[in-house]
């Protein structure tokens, strides 16, 4: 799950980390209130959207008044923003951040992961700051120093100062950034989060050190035991469709193409777009329900699925293990007839109570085309699509 | 010869009362799992399906000699029940359960360094030695016991796998599910060391998806150390970068763990790959036929 910067630096505060003083507004008079509330004479105007690339977008505004505040705010509230982490079409901005000005002197980077090699807390840090991690990564690895941290301990005052001495922080802010350092580890401990990024971390002219921006994921996972966390999120970064599959219980992600997928299991799930792509069709989802899916669980499935006007067909690929395909089919055929099925469905099940299964498909009365194996099933639907798609 | 599990495994069964846990308590003892005890703390004296109860993982094990556990403890109290089983000095532990906090997970690998103990997992469908014992949620009737070694980070797609094997006619020696999450207690270069050294195994199947480094490393090990036959299939080749494809693990994040660095990876070993998901049987019956292997493998 992913939070705004301005909440993300909110958070950051909590923990003792120093971050420019700064507002959000969801208005353009709310935005002025905050200029004035802040006082000049340099403000930052930032968009707030759940991608990075926001400054190279055209997102992130000087202002030198109020009136400048106040133009900025009309100009990017509800304005689309594309950049390089967003779809092409991008995503409208709908806060701000209204922040005061920042005297920078050097900017720095630190990230916080998640290593899946060492199974550990990993701290990163790098004189680049302001530039794309990856970027640094692939062209200067050598930039790029780490700290790999022990749960049992936490993160130890003399990894913190071994970072800072690494990445170049003039000697006498050195505790400055330590302190820093130890605050982010502990807000991504305690918050359970999965990526922290401060990106740039600045040191200002003033001596200070602040982090510029702030880019926090968290573990899903994990939001059980953080309600306040959960209460952050921002329904309108994320689409609809993922947010009812979700309230179900499914895992359910929207693609751009137009072969609407149902699955049981991640690995499956994924391995059926891929054979939809290798027989020429193009997946319009990723859609899993789960092992234990219930009927009500398969129909809501399937309303997602035929929610989207993209979807011209729909193929299901259930392999049966702890899921029997009669619940599945009985799921299928009660969503077929209370939503009313438009489109061609493709129905290949495999595993316990299969003839079960089959049976209630065919005497169900439904057009469904049944399939013998996945490649047979992927092979049908792309054809039936692509019939479809001639006649449109 | 199989690795990890075997017909003579003693098994405890930890969240034993619970949905999940009774229904595949249920499907393990009809598979022929040698299941000694179960464990909730508070129902200890009771029973489920005839097998005991027992408050503590170490009092099942001191009462009847477990040396396996299998959970399936919901996620909040999943990582405290790993570290109960370690503690009561237990071989092996297969960890079902998914959704376990990914911290929790990194504490609990701390907790197991320095111990004998073995983790497979967590969110994976468990262990299955065909013919003779099954930890996990796997349907055991499509699997066949033979020869193959199936190492995979999925469930599902595994399943597919075994069934695309077992209807030509080719068994299977162990198939081990390591899990979909980032942060689990076996990678892929533990179980292929495993199967390397098992007499009985003579060939690989290896179920990779997107997400992280494990396949690079995995081809990197099998060309330097591996002299069976291994073929590969990696899932999620049209997965989105940046979105959490259902396993938590599964995520393309920072140009790094798509499906495309993985295949290249295994190709420049020499390592065959399947062209799509339908065809991990076909590219295992050719790779065999190539080193003259098909007929010692079919039965």
């Amino acid at each position: 799950m992913n939070i705004h910067e301005y909440q993300g630096k909110a958070l950051l505060a909590e923990f003792g980390v120093p971050v420019p003083r700064g507002r959000v507004a969801f208005t353009v008079e709310e935005a002025v209130r905050a200029a004035e509330a802040l006082g000049g004479p340099l403000w930052v105007v930032k968009a707030q959207i759940h991608a990075g690339g926001r400054g190279k977008a055209g997102g992130v505004k000087l202002a030198r008044s109020i009136d400048e505040v106040r133009a900025h705010a009309e100009t990017l509230l509800g304005k689309t923003l594309v950049t390089h982490q967003t779809t092409p079409a991008g995503k409208v901005v709908r806060r701000l951040l209204i922040e005061e000005g920042t005297n920078i002197d050097r900017e720095y980077y630190i990230g916080v992961v998640v290593d899946r090699g060492s199974g550990r807390v990993v701290m990163m840090a790098s004189s680049e700051g302001g530039v794309e991690i990856e970027e640094v990564a692939a062209k200067t690895p050598e930039k790029i120093v780490k700290a790999t941290i022990d749960p049992a301990t936490g993160m130890m005052p003399y990894q913190a100062r071994q970072l800072a001495y690494a990445i170049g922080i003039p000697k006498s802010l050195v505790n400055k950034a330590t302190n820093f350092m130890l605050g982010l580890y502990r807000a991504f401990v305690e918050k359970d989060a999965s990526l922290a990024e401060i990106n740039p971390l600045v040191v200002t002219k003033e001596g200070d050190i602040v982090a510029l921006d702030a880019k926090f994921a968290f573990d899903a996972n994990a939001l059980f035991r953080h309600p306040e966390i959960t209460a952050l999120s921002d329904l309108d970064e994320e689409d609809p469709k993922e947010v009812e599959a979700s309230k179900h219980g499914l895992s359910y992600i929207a693609l751009d193409g137009n072969i609407g997928c149902m699955v049981n299991g991640a690995g499956l799930a994924m391995a059926t777009m891929d054979i939809i792509q290798f027989y020429g069709g193009r997946p319009a989802n990723f859609l899993d329900v789960g092992g234990g899916a219930s009927k009500e669980k398969v129909t809501a499935a399937f309303k997602i699925i035929l929610a989207d006007p993209q979807v011209k067909g729909i193929f299901v690929n259930i392999f049966g293990g702890i899921m029997k395909c009669d619940v599945i089919a009985e799921g299928i055929v009660a969503a077929a007839r209370e939503v009313g099925l438009d489109r061609p469905l493709v129905v290949r099940l495999e595993g316990t109570n299969v003839e079960l299964g089959k049976e209630i498909l065919d005497r169900s009365g439904l057009s469904i085309v049944s399939a013998d194996s996945m490649a047979d099933g992927a092979e049908k639907i792309v054809a039936l699509v692509g019939e479809g798609g001639n006649e449109a | 010869m199989s690795i990890l599990v075997n017909k003579s495994t003693r098994v405890v069964v930890q969240g034993i009362t619970g949905d999940a846990g009774r229904f595949h308590t249920g499907q393990m003892l009809e598979y022929g799992t040698n299941i000694v005890a179960g464990v909730t703390p508070g129902k200890g004296g009771s029973a489920v399906l005839g097998v005991p109860v027992f408050d503590t993982v170490a009092e099942a094990v001191q009462k009847t000699g477990a040396d396996a556990s299998i959970i399936y403890v919901p996620p909040a109290f999943a990582a405290d029940a790993i570290m109960e089983a370690v503690d009561a000095g237990v071989r092996l532990i297969v960890t079902i359960t998914e959704g376990i906090p990914v911290l929790d997970m990194v504490k609990v690998k701390r907790f197991m360094e320095g111990k004998p103990t073995r983790l497979i997992g967590p969110n994976c469908p468990g262990v299955i030695t065909p013919g003779e014992t099954k930890l996990g949620i796997m349907p055991g009737y499509i699997h066949k016991p033979g020869k193959v070694g199936i190492v995979s980070r999925s469930g599902t797609l595994t399943y597919e796998a075994v069934h695309q094997l077992s209807s030509r006619g080719i068994g299977q020696s162990t198939a081990v599910g390591i899990g979909g999450d980032p942060v689990k207690g076996t990678e892929f270069i533990d179980v292929l060391q495993m199967f390397e050294a098992d007499p009985l195994t003579e060939a690989v199947v290896l179920i990779g998806e997107i997400g992280g480094t494990a396949e690079e490393e995995a081809a990197a090990w099998i060309k330097a150390h591996m002299t069976k036959p291994v073929v590969a299939f990696i899932g999620g080749q049209t997965a989105p970068p940046g979105k959490r494809m259902g396993h938590a693990g599964a995520i393309i994040s920072g140009g790094t763990g798509t499906a495309k660095d993985k295949i290249a990876a295994f190709e420049a070993a020499g390592i065959p790959v399947a062209k799509s998901p339908a065809e991990i049987g076909e590219t295992l019956v050719q790779a065999l036929k190539a080193r003259g292997l098909l007929e010692r493998v079919i039965g």
